[in-house]
């Protein structure tokens, strides 16, 4: 187990989570996108923790905690809006979600 | 009870002013009323006048005045106030008792017109004004008054204002008595300059007290000739005496008010009033001012009643003879008989009132016919306007001993006879006494005797409203020569401040048995030749080309008509043609270049400035067009952009190393 195999695979996990975000038409599948992308930060902050001089400060550890708390914070933030834009629009299909237009 | 009218003089002229105010506000309509005001007005102005008459008979040149300031400009104050002196406490007397009388006739001459209310406010307004010159003790006070009595004179001479011969006439007057006024007033700013002062008494500061008239220096002659001009222009001297027989297109209670008994006196008691002004310098009583006066007086006098001879409207006559009887109030001012010419102009106001009021009975009996050989016979019809009308004949004749006219009559021919530059005024007066007389006979033989004419055919007596004042002013007239006679010269020494004595011897005296004779000879001489008067006139069939020439008023008018009017005219002219085509041309011109600047701007404006707005414009809607295409609210676009840029910063990182 070396930190290069940790970060190819913290990189496939944010290709990975981008290509969801912007390709799925769905509201709640860019979220999920967006989670993933977020998870991959973490895997990189743990894994630089890990192979760090110094590990036994739990650094990396404090901030991915911290992280997760977010991310499950905007989630459910993100999915509340999800749920009133479904209610005010009747559909969570972003193509259609173009009040944004300038 | 007698020192608060001394105190409060201007009470007596605000009396009818209001009165006046009152009428035009409120009682237009109210026919009545609108002549109970306006009596009202004028027996409290009498009722005042007798309150201030007499605190002037206490002592001898008495003399009280109030000064107050009007208004302050820089280091000057200008400061106005009332008089009441012997001379303002009797012409008040005469000027509110003649007004009453002519009010009162006002009622039943004017009964049938639709503007009665407005008559008697222009009456009072007049009367107001007439008084206030009266007591003015300033002479830019004096003059304010003098030209809202012209003001008065104007609205009522042309009170038909739907005659144009009235019309006509209101302008004339106002704009010869303007021509005078005009020098008047530059007399005023002379004395002013000269002086400091225009009040006349001021606790010896005045400017008819020794001060200022020393002060006033060399330049005396011209302020007194130009303060003479207004008096020229308003009691109706040569050569501005056109205004007045014209002025006879007024309703006869106003020819009467107005144009025979105050107003045209005012300009002699102008005179009278400053007259120090005129004296100052005198060698023997006689100065180049005063000179002056007596020989427009002569003029004046001797035309005027040459002309009246001529005359066939009953109150041309009149107004004729007034002119005659002013110039010789004229003469006896300037020749030194100021007390003598006064009581002239106060027994003038009686008796020519008197004369004027018959005139307007006798019209108002004929059906408004003016023309005397129409008349005629109306001395059994019209008993009381005949007998009335007759002693005011003869007082205008000066027959002696009963009628006031007489006795000033002969004050006065004593002053001239007394004028040590010359006789020639004397005698050509002594004339005019022949002439007076002359035209009257002819007048009362033409309107009282001989056969009844067309008009005079029913002429009705004048109702008891008219006939009254004509006998109160009657009693006047007679009464007036007992304070006349010169056996206790009463008015004299109370105008003049010295003491009077009685004594019967001078009763008789030669000047009035040259005076009886030379009325004598003119009533003769006009019974003689008007004895079987007709249709035409026997001086007329006689001596048709003199007839002629006095008949037109010896052509004045039309001397006047081709001399200054034609070259007014032409000024009027040519100042239209500069109007028209040299400042208007300028103007134009101006105007062109101005046109040419703003086309020159709109060019620029559209050309220039507003074609780069344009184009700016233009520019930002095609960029915000291209921006907005970017802003497509795809989120996911947007999302897009954002990992583009950081993919390129991140290769720009490694790139750069």
């Amino acid at each position: 187990m070396t930190l290069s195999i940790l970060l190819v695979v913290s990189a496939a996990l944010f290709c990975i989570g981008l290509l969801a975000a912007l390709s799925r038409r769905h509201a709640i599948f860019i979220l999920i996108g967006i989670e993933m992308m977020l998870a991959a930060a973490n895997i990189n902050f743990i894994a630089f923790w890990r192979f760090a001089p110094q590990p036994a400060q739990p650094t990396g550890v404090m901030v991915a905690i911290f992280a997760i708390a977010i991310a499950a914070a905007e989630a459910a933030v993100g999915l509340a809006m999800v749920i009133a834009v479904y209610r005010h629009f009747r559909s969570t299909n972003v193509d259609q979600l173009d009040r944004l237009k300038g | 009870m007698n020192s608060w009218i001394t105190t409060n003089v201007w009470l007596i002229p605000a009396a009818p002013l209001v009165a006046s105010i009152l009428i035009l506000a409120f009682g237009k309509a109210a026919r009545r009323a609108a002549a109970a005001v306006a009596i009202l007005g004028q027996i409290a102005a009498l009722a005042m006048s007798i309150f201030a008459f007499v605190p002037t008979l206490h002592s001898h040149g008495f003399r009280a005045i109030q000064n107050f300031t009007w208004f302050t400009f820089g280091e000057q104050i200008l400061r106005i106030g009332f008089v009441l002196d012997p001379l303002a406490a009797a012409m008040l007397m005469m000027i509110a008792l003649v007004g009453l009388c002519i009010f009162v006739f006002s009622i039943g001459y004017m009964a049938e017109d639709k503007n009665f209310g407005r008559f008697f406010a222009y009456l009072s307004f007049f009367s107001g004004a007439m008084l206030g010159v009266v007591v003015a003790n300033s002479l830019l006070l004096l003059f304010v008054f003098w030209e809202l009595v012209g003001l008065a004179s104007f609205l009522l001479i042309g009170f038909w204002i739907e005659r144009p011969s009235a019309a006509a006439a209101a302008k004339k007057a106002f704009i010869t008595t303007r021509i005078g006024d005009m020098g008047f007033f530059l007399g005023i700013l002379w004395l002013y300059h000269r002086s400091g002062t225009l009040l006349f008494y001021d606790g010896g500061r005045g400017c008819l007290e020794p001060l200022a008239l020393s002060a006033i220096g060399s330049s005396v002659t011209l302020v007194a000739l130009l303060i003479f001009c207004g008096a020229v222009g308003k009691s109706g001297q040569f050569p501005l005496h056109v205004w007045l027989p014209d002025a006879m297109e007024g309703p006869t209670p106003v020819s009467a008010l107005i144009h025979a008994a105050t107003m045209v006196a005012a300009g002699v008691f102008l005179v009278a009033r400053v007259y120090p002004i005129f004296s100052v310098g005198a060698i023997n009583g006689v100065t180049t001012s005063l000179t002056i006066v007596v020989w427009i007086g002569v003029i004046t006098g001797l035309m005027a009643a040459l002309i009246a001879v001529a005359q066939f409207d009953i109150k041309r006559i009149l107004a004729y003879s007034t002119v005659s009887q002013l110039g010789l109030m004229m003469v006896s001012l300037g020749v030194g008989g100021v007390a003598a010419g006064i009581m002239h102009l106060l027994a003038h106001g009686f008796f020519k009132a008197l004369l004027f009021l018959g005139a307007g009975s006798v019209i108002h009996g004929v059906h408004h016919e003016q023309d005397i050989r129409k008349m005629g016979g109306l001395r059994r019809l019209m008993p009381i306007t005949f007998s009335t009308y007759a002693i005011g004949m003869m007082a205008l004749s000066g027959v002696p001993f009963f009628f006031s006219g007489g006795w000033t009559k002969e004050e006065i021919f004593h002053a001239t006879s007394n004028w040590p530059r010359s006789h020639l005024p004397h005698y050509l007066m002594l004339i005019g006494v022949i002439l007076t007389a002359l035209y009257m006979t002819r007048q009362i033989i033409y309107v009282f005797f001989g056969n009844r004419r067309a008009a005079s055919e029913h002429a009705p007596e004048s109702p008891s409203v008219m006939t009254l004042p004509l006998i109160v002013l009657a009693v006047c007239a007679i009464f007036f020569s007992v304070v006349l006679t010169p056996a206790w010269p009463w008015l004299e020494s109370y105008l003049t401040g010295h003491p009077a004595r009685f004594d019967p011897h001078l009763l008789i005296q030669p000047m009035i048995i040259v005076s009886l004779a030379l009325v004598g000879a003119g009533v003769a001489i006009g019974i003689w030749i008007y004895r079987r008067a007709g249709e035409t006139d026997p001086i007329q069939h006689a001596q048709p080309a003199l007839f002629r020439f006095l008949e037109n008023k010896m052509w004045i008018d039309e001397i006047y008509d081709r001399t200054v009017i034609a070259l007014s005219k032409i000024l009027a002219r040519l100042s239209d043609w500069m109007d028209r085509h040299v400042w208007d041309g300028l103007v134009r011109g101006v105007g062109a270049v101005g046109q040419f600047l703003a086309r020159l701007t709109t060019g620029a404006d559209e050309r220039v400035i507003n074609a780069g707005v344009d184009e700016g414009t233009i520019g930002a809607q095609g960029f915000g067009r291209v921006m907005s295409r970017w802003h497509s609210g795809q989120i996911q676009t947007y999302l897009g952009a954002v990992a583009l840029g950081m993919l390129a910063l991140v290769l720009l990182y490694a790139w750069l190393g």
